[in-house]
């Protein structure tokens, strides 16, 4: 039987390779690819969680991260779209209009 | 013995094809890559006894949300992507942050204390079948989130439409 502590690890691992990628990467498109990769980190957990507890209840909450993830995908790939037929770049570095 | 190995080899699997997603020059190549890591994550989640949760990550990440950015990527000409670097000037404090974090967390981990386990057991669970036990659920104690879900679905329809579509002159 595998610990429970294992999926917790590479799904933190997971998680924090998530992190890294939307702080550093210059693409945008690879940072929305970072928040997905942070999303199934979630999955990992609490789908672990919930077969180790006898619970369905993880997996349920699982099924509305997945739900919300695509509702993202969509929203932020057309922002992408949006951005990139009024600048033509896909580097944040270059997006200053709000000199946020 | 066997389980463990397994799980280690999906360990190993799902690590390094995450950072060669973060880590990958072209888009296109952080894509492929990717969709190899969701068929990974979900053989982990057929270990864990969940088979359908297994089938929606195939349905809807590999065969919904990449094919989505792969449209995406290859819509918008990314020549100039390969000559300038991968990483913001801010790169090496993003890598600082994310390695703490983990740090953090992963001590934070000495002090988890599982709840007492619930009625859902892997008996009940192989004698009822996932989906069955997941469906009913799903629309008896679960019915507002899920019907809220639906609504968060029509939102995204609505405003992906509003956002990409082209202005027209008026």
């Amino acid at each position: 039987m595998v610990p429970l502590s294992w999926y917790m690890v590479l799904s933190m691992v997971v998680f924090a390779i998530g992190v890294f990628g939307f702080l550093a990467r210059r693409n945008i498109i690879i940072m929305f690819m970072s928040i997905e990769l942070m999303l199934n980190a979630v999955n990992i957990n609490l789908i672990a969680l919930s077969h180790y507890l006898q619970d369905m209840r993880g997996q349920i909450l699982a099924f509305f991260v997945i739900a919300v993830a695509a509702a993202e995908a969509a929203i932020g790939l057309a922002i992408v779209i949006a951005l990139f037929r009024n600048k033509a770049t896909a580097h944040v570095d270059e997006i200053k209009e709000m000199q946020g | 013995m066997i389980p463990q190995l397994f799980f280690i080899y999906f360990a190993f699997a799902i690590t390094g094809l995450s950072l060669l997603v973060v880590t990958r020059k072209n888009p296109v190549h952080s894509v492929l890559w990717m969709l190899l890591l969701f068929f990974h994550i979900a053989s982990l989640y057929l270990f864990l006894n969940a088979e359908f949760m297994a089938a929606m990550q195939v349905i809807v990440y590999a065969g919904g949300i990449l094919v989505l950015f792969l449209f995406v990527v290859l819509l918008m000409n990314l020549r100039d992507e390969l000559r300038i670097g991968k990483y913001i000037g801010a790169g090496p404090t993003g890598f600082t942050f994310a390695a703490a974090l983990l740090v953090v967390v992963i001590m934070s981990l000495r002090s988890f204390v599982a709840a007492p386990p619930g009625i859902y057991s892997i008996d009940l669970i192989k004698s009822e079948t996932h989906a069955k036990i997941l469906g009913k659920l799903m629309y008896t104690e679960f019915l507002y989130p899920f019907e809220i879900t639906s609504l968060i679905l029509l939102v995204a329809i609505i405003g992906a439409i509003v956002l990409a579509k082209r202005r027209l002159k008026t």
